[in-house]
């Protein structure tokens, strides 16, 4: 019987390891449908500004309600996974509680579990006060209903669930223990743990045989570690990668100033060629080395494989907070533009072609694009560049590149873009100035009244 | 008022076979919109009291290309720059000023990628300087103790971090400086940005200048500080939405300082 368990639990573990390690290989494929980008640069503060965003949460505590919880649920999860190796060692050989050796260090450990497991729980009641009963802006947009609503809540209930079945187990646990039931006791009749919150829970279980304890210590351990295999699993198909993503996507990130945007290379040598009195207007174009051959390259971006690979790893770090919407001047002020919804359109336009990848072996023409199938040019054309999004993501993610891409598209590849901005970039092109004023007038100012 | 200020151009300086300290950068709202004139002669007429030897580039000088890159049109913008970087570099420029936090950024971080290498400050930072130097004074004089709030430039502030300077310059006015709810890093967009100024809104329920006017109220200031030609633009005209115009001016910080010394 015992055996049967391990094998069972071996199996579980390399069912659960094994379509996870497959998830994030797909994952992976999809970010590299984009374009190359070179962001290995300055890694020292690169690696700095991982250490205060991502892992030290300095973003977050700005706002210091939602921050506070978060970081109270993030230390929960990442310390009470200390437990989990534990219990994976427990499940591989059939022990109990291997690392109860250590004696005080391990009960003040299973103690400091219990106690976080508590606030992780009372932490995602909050969350879940928050987003379904509170009237808080950015939980009320349109974008967050139906799936991506749920999903946000299905992962709350879920965690809301893992704590319960660890205390619930460290109850039955600590009550068998106390029974001096075979296999839970220690040979030394010390308690294996501490436990300051399950200790409450003994009432309950008052009056349970040692063999209805087993099965509820038993069953809680399993749904526990199957929950959280399960939950690893769930993490791509929500918006719940950020807690792996927001590592790799802070790091690569944007380091130099916000308003600062890239200078399109190919731009620049069609430029010089125009400027170049000598180049011969006639020439044939140059052959085209290596890579470069093929199409001529298109300007901006229409779809995903037009953005570059750190703006897909934006998508799919993505987790729906909303921070940057909230704060949008021009969602603000009711237009159609939401930047969570732009990082939300883009991973689901990269996930359905990642599926089709699935299907036919590779990317077959869909007749779809992430412009206008998925965000439309009202929203591309409400920007006001202010970089708020930028600022105001806790995991570095840049809405804004991707805005200003498709705006690049739009302009250059399809000359779409709103008749009253064609009229002040005609300006520019005509006599150096957004409004039509010759440009021989500059000066007149430092004469005139 | 007959204007009695000094502004030398790069080609008269170049016949003398002189350098300027410094290039002044005008900017298109500067040189043609008539509310932003007025922030270009309040400069200039602070350049001629702190004895800056400055030019400009008068009609040499062309749209830097900022909304045209905001907007996507990266060859439009590239030349601009490019007509831009020969005449700047042809004059050997070493260091630019600049009264719109747009010429600004786009001058500082994007015209380098493209050959344009300078010491570029917005005219905040230079005043700033002109202070520390001793090369200029300010003193309260009509601000003292009034209620200004200064609204953040997003291509200032949030764009290149610069915070403070406009702000020393408010505290050397003596004026009781009050903060908006979203100030700085959080400083909410006048709207104008992105190629907005040159194009009517999208659909919404207000506009954005409106919304972020109601904001500067909230703080009852005498006068909204702006550091930005289109900022002072959109908070001029969201002030006129809420019709308080009589009792809440918009000025930028060289005209405060520069009335302030009754310039």
């Amino acid at each position: 019987m015992q055996i049967l368990a391990q094998v069972a639990f071996i199996l579980a573990l390399a069912i659960g390891i094994g379509i996870f390690i497959r998830n994030i290989r797909r994952m992976i494929r999809n970010i590299k449908v984009g374009r190359e980008i070179d962001r290995t640069d300055n890694p020292s503060k690169r690696w700095g500004k991982m250490a205060k965003i991502a892992l030290g949460q300095y973003k977050m505590v700005r706002r210091p309600v939602s921050g506070i919880v978060h970081v109270i649920v993030y230390v929960g999860f990442i310390i009470i996974n200390i437990e989990v190796l534990e219990i994976i060692i427990d499940g591989i050989f059939g022990t109990h509680r291997i690392f109860s050796f250590a004696g005080t260090p391990y009960r003040f450990l299973i103690g400091a579990f219990e106690i976080l497991a508590l606030l992780v729980l009372v932490g995602v009641i909050i969350f879940w006060i928050r987003r379904n009963v509170l009237n808080i802006y950015r939980f009320k947009a349109r974008e967050l209903t139906k799936w991506p609503k749920n999903d946000a809540n299905y992962i709350l209930y879920f965690e809301m669930v893992l704590m319960s079945l660890f205390l619930i187990m460290n109850a039955a646990d600590y009550q068998l223990q106390l029974n001096l039931a075979p296999h839970y006791a220690m040979a030394n009749g010390e308690i294996a743990g501490a436990f300051p919150v399950s200790g409450f829970l003994l009432p309950l279980l008052d009056g349970f045989s040692d063999s209805t304890l087993v099965l509820i210590e038993r069953t809680a351990w399993w749904l526990h570690i199957l929950g959280i295999l399960f939950f690893l699993n769930y993490l791509y198909y929500s918006k719940h990668l950020h807690i792996l993503l927001a590592f790799p996507n802070v790091y690569y990130s944007k380091i130099k100033p916000k308003a600062e945007f890239d200078n399109i290379d190919a731009v620049t040598k069609e430029v010089q060629l125009m400027m170049d009195p000598d180049a011969d207007p006639f020439a044939a174009p140059a052959e085209p080395e290596g890579e470069e051959a093929g199409e001529p390259e298109k300007f901006g971006a229409s779809d995903v494989f037009d953005l570059n690979r750190v703006q897909l790893l934006n998508a799919y770090t993505c987790t729906e907070c909303g921070r940057c919407t909230d704060q949008c001047p021009a969602n603000n002020t009711g237009k159609l533009l939401s930047p969570r919804k732009i990082m939300m359109d883009t991973r689901d336009r990269l996930e359905a072609v990642g599926e089709n990848i699935n299907k036919n072996g590779k990317f077959v023409d869909d007749g779809k694009q992430l412009l206008d199938d998925h965000i439309q040019r009202e929203e591309i054309w409400a920007c006001t560049t202010c970089q708020m999004c930028i600022e105001a993501c806790p995991v570095g993610i840049d809405p804004l590149s991707i805005i200003v891409e498709m705006r690049r598209y739009l302009m250059m590849e399809q000359s779409a873009g709103p008749a009253d901005l064609n009229n002040a970039l005609g300006n520019i092109e005509n006599n150096g100035a957004p409004w039509p004023y010759n440009q021989m007038d500059r000066l007149n100012w430092a004469t005139e009244n | 008022m007959a204007e009695n200020i000094k502004v030398p151009t790069m080609a008269e300086y170049m016949a003398e076979g002189k350098q300027p300290e410094v290039l002044f950068w005008v900017g298109c709202s500067g040189s043609f919109d008539d509310r932003a004139k007025k922030i270009t002669k309040a400069f200039v007429r602070l350049l001629n009291k702190a004895n800056v030897d400055f030019a400009v580039l008068g009609t040499e000088e062309s749209c830097t290309g900022d909304p045209a890159k905001r907007a996507g049109n990266e060859f439009l913008y590239q030349m601009q720059a490019a007509g831009n970087i020969e005449v700047l570099n042809g004059y050997e420029i070493k260091k630019i000023v600049t009264t719109c936090p747009h010429c600004f950024n786009i001058i500082k971080n994007e015209y380098p990628g493209l050959g344009g290498n300078y010491e570029v400050m917005h005219h905040t930072t230079f005043l700033k300087s002109l202070l520390e130097e001793g090369r200029l004074t300010v003193e309260g004089g009509k601000f003292k103790g009034k209620r200004i709030t200064f609204h953040d430039p997003c291509y200032l502030g949030r764009g290149n971090d610069i915070y403070e300077a406009p702000r020393d310059l408010l505290r050397k006015l003596e004026v009781e400086l009050v903060e908006m709810k979203r100030c700085k890093k959080d400083a909410m967009c006048c709207g104008a940005g992105g190629a907005q100024m040159f194009k009517e809104p999208e659909p919404g329920k207000e506009d954005v200048n409106v919304a972020r006017t109601e904001q500067a109220i909230d703080v009852k200031p005498e006068v909204i500080a702006a550091g930005c030609p289109f900022c002072n633009t959109m908070m001029t005209d969201g002030v006129k939405a809420k019709n308080r115009e009589d009792n809440i001016a918009v000025m930028d910080i060289a005209e405060m300082i520069a009335s302030a010394e009754d310039l």
